[in-house]
């Protein structure tokens, strides 16, 4: 086991500890739903930032993967009256197949036209969500979702589901550095560099890139379920061309390749929106002028940042002590 | 309406009329698009915007400073160009040497900036601009054309001859050409890159703003309008073959007319998702775009 892997490992322990002892610090359900929601939002950033960061595919389209894995539990629990387990499972299911289907055609293309073709492709499925009124009750939302539920119980409480949720990141985040840290892993970062260099050392470009597309698309499949079954309601609003820009900016906040910096980025830009919402009126100009200023000052991201000022706090103190 | 409408010329031609002129803004859009991203590598998510700037400008030079329309319409032009090159000036040089993706980012950022403080300044209401010469409407072959939409025309014609000419016959056009090809081939030569960067950025600000401006009398401007027109914009420069600005103009008209087609004989509600869906089957089917070159690297 090599020393990386085990810091990743002390990392992911951290990040249970402090998701599982967060809702006690809390002090009500409004500050819990931003928690799940950041959860929601890190499930779909880490599985990015192995396509983006790691294999260097941009998506623009994982909004849709989002909402449609969303809309189809939405659906056949709803509408079917399937129990919720089932359908959940349905909807990430359908979400990796429609992957495999979009990910086959569309990973040939590189650079921007990806870029572009994954965004038509996110563009088409929100132009569904909002027209087809009979089945996803069109711009109004679809309403009256049944609640979560595992193994038959209905998780009645925010807490129980902020668990469910904290644990089944924690598990996609153990699944990303197992990924990361294998021949799988080095494979891809291959690819990043180069196709051409990475085809010639052997390795099927083709079918890796396949496999981390609909790895992350499959993620953003189980945020977009457990989104749709805790608020129990959606709306096409909420899975549009901007989310997806969005989680492109929580990837590169984060610092691209590092996926406990998604995670960071994930939470910066859930919890970021709500701290702003005293300024009211002026809470947009301040989000894109963070966004900004983060980019100028931070470029290798909130990750890389935090790891500088820690450099320099270790320097500081280094100096304080031989002086002292 | 369906498939089995009867097809009549006089609104075949209506619906090309229309596409023509949506896919004129749509190919100035793109040109804009092209012109950054051949001095920078960046795709401007902020483009969409300055479209917007000209046309809420425009407004607002009217209604609150009571300026005529000329003349409001052509300050609302140099205002945004001024923007542009502010938006270079200050949230992209500091940071020329970051990775790309980061700078995509920050334009990210600038355009919900931008979006905000127009919100904020002039509100969420929806404008109307006059058009240009009068609404009434020219009977051509059984089809309306509004006087609105000859401006849109003449003006992208126009400013396209006046690219070409910039790009081929002038030092600058020519400077910026030598950069799209290699930055550090054109630094090597004596081409000061940062000013063509800033350049690039003005005109791009400046062909988004014109169309912004033509284009508001037609379609109505709110602060929110850059974010569509912005995607149609990229669209249309995929559609092209990214980096040629003619082809990216041509991309512009031809997902126009495709997306007016659409909406006339199909459906309205589905005629974006229609655009895509063509858009996406071209890109299958020619993975470099309509008219880009199909580029060889070396290993």
């Amino acid at each position: 086991m090599s020393v990386s892997y085990r810091k990743d490992m002390f990392w992911l322990a951290g990040l249970f500890i402090v998701l599982m002892l967060t809702p006690t610090i809390l002090p009500n359900n409004y500050y819990l739903t931003i928690m799940i929601l950041g959860c929601l939002h890190a499930m779909i950033a880490v599985g990015l930032c192995l396509l983006v960061g790691h294999a260097g595919q941009i998506s623009l389209g994982h909004a849709g993967f989002y909402g449609l894995a969303a809309y189809t539990s939405a659906y056949l629990s709803t509408t079917w009256g399937l129990p919720v387990e089932l359908s959940m499972l349905a909807g990430v299911v359908l979400t990796v197949v429609v992957s495999i289907l979009v990910g086959m055609p569309s990973l040939k293309l590189k650079g921007h036209y990806l870029a572009m073709a994954t965004l038509g492709f996110g563009i088409i499925l929100s132009i569904l969500f909002t027209e087809t009124v009979d089945i996803t009750g069109g711009p109004s939302g679809f309403v009256g979702i049944p609640r979560l539920s595992l193994a038959g119980f209905e998780l009645h409480r925010d807490v129980d589901i902020f668990r469910v949720v904290a644990i089944l990141l924690c598990l996609l985040v153990w699944l990303c550095f197992n990924v990361l840290h294998s021949r799988m892993g080095r494979a891809l970062r291959a690819l990043h560099t180069s196709d051409q260099a990475a085809q010639a050392m052997g390795i099927d470009v083709a079918r890796h890139k396949l496999f981390v597309f609909v790895l992350s698309a499959g993620f953003a499949g189980l945020a977009g379920v457990l989104y749709a079954h805790y608020l129990t309601f959606i709306a096409p609003a909420s899975f549009g061309f901007m989310f997806s820009v969005e989680l492109m900016v929580m990837v590169v906040l984060g610092g691209m390749v590092s996926v406990p910096g998604a995670i960071i980025g994930a939470f910066f830009i859930t919890i970021l929106p709500e701290l702003l919402r005293a300024f009211e009126d002026i809470e947009i100009i301040l989000f894109g002028l963070i966004l900004v200023v983060c980019m100028i000052f931070l470029p290798d991201g909130l990750a890389g940042g935090s790891a500088r000022l820690w450099a320099w706090v270790k320097t500081k103190l280094a100096l304080g002590c031989s002086r002292g | 309406m369906s498939f089995l409408t009867v097809i009549d010329f006089s609104s075949l031609l209506q619906y090309l009329i229309t596409g023509l002129t949506l896919g004129s803004i749509y190919g100035m859009t793109a040109l804009g698009f092209t012109i950054i991203l051949n001095s920078t590598g960046v795709i401007n998510f902020a483009q969409g915007e300055f479209v917007m700037l000209g046309g809420m400008m425009s407004v607002y030079f009217m209604t609150a400073l009571g300026l005529t329309e000329p003349v409001a319409v052509v300050l609302a032009v140099l205002g945004t160009t001024v923007i542009g090159a502010l938006v270079e000036r200050l949230a992209i040089r500091p940071v020329r040497q970051s990775p790309a993706i980061n700078l995509v980012i920050i334009t990210i950022g600038v355009s919900i900036l931008i979006r905000g403080l127009v919100m904020f300044f002039w509100g969420k209401d929806t404008h109307v601009l006059q058009s240009f010469s009068g609404d009434t409407p020219i009977m051509f072959l059984g089809a309306a054309i509004m006087p609105q939409a000859l401006w849109v025309l003449g003006v992208s014609a126009f400013l396209l001859v006046g690219f070409k000419f910039f790009f081929s016959k002038t030092l600058h056009g020519k400077a910026m050409l030598a950069c799209s090809f290699d930055v550090k081939a054109a630094s090597l030569v004596g081409i000061g890159v940062e000013r063509m960067v800033l350049l690039s950025f003005m005109i791009s600000a400046f062909v988004g703003a014109v169309g912004g401006v033509i284009l508001a009398p037609i379609t109505m401007t709110s602060y929110d309008v850059g974010v569509l027109l912005g995607l149609k914009g990229f669209a249309a420069c995929i559609l092209g073959g990214l980096g040629n600005p003619f082809g990216a103009a041509a991309g512009g008209i031809v997902l126009g007319i495709l997306e007016s087609l659409g909406a006339g004989f199909i459906s309205s509600a589905y005629k974006d998702a229609l655009a895509f869906v063509i858009l996406l089957i071209l890109l299958f089917a020619k993975p470099s775009g309509l008219f880009g070159q199909k580029d060889s690297k070396r290993v």
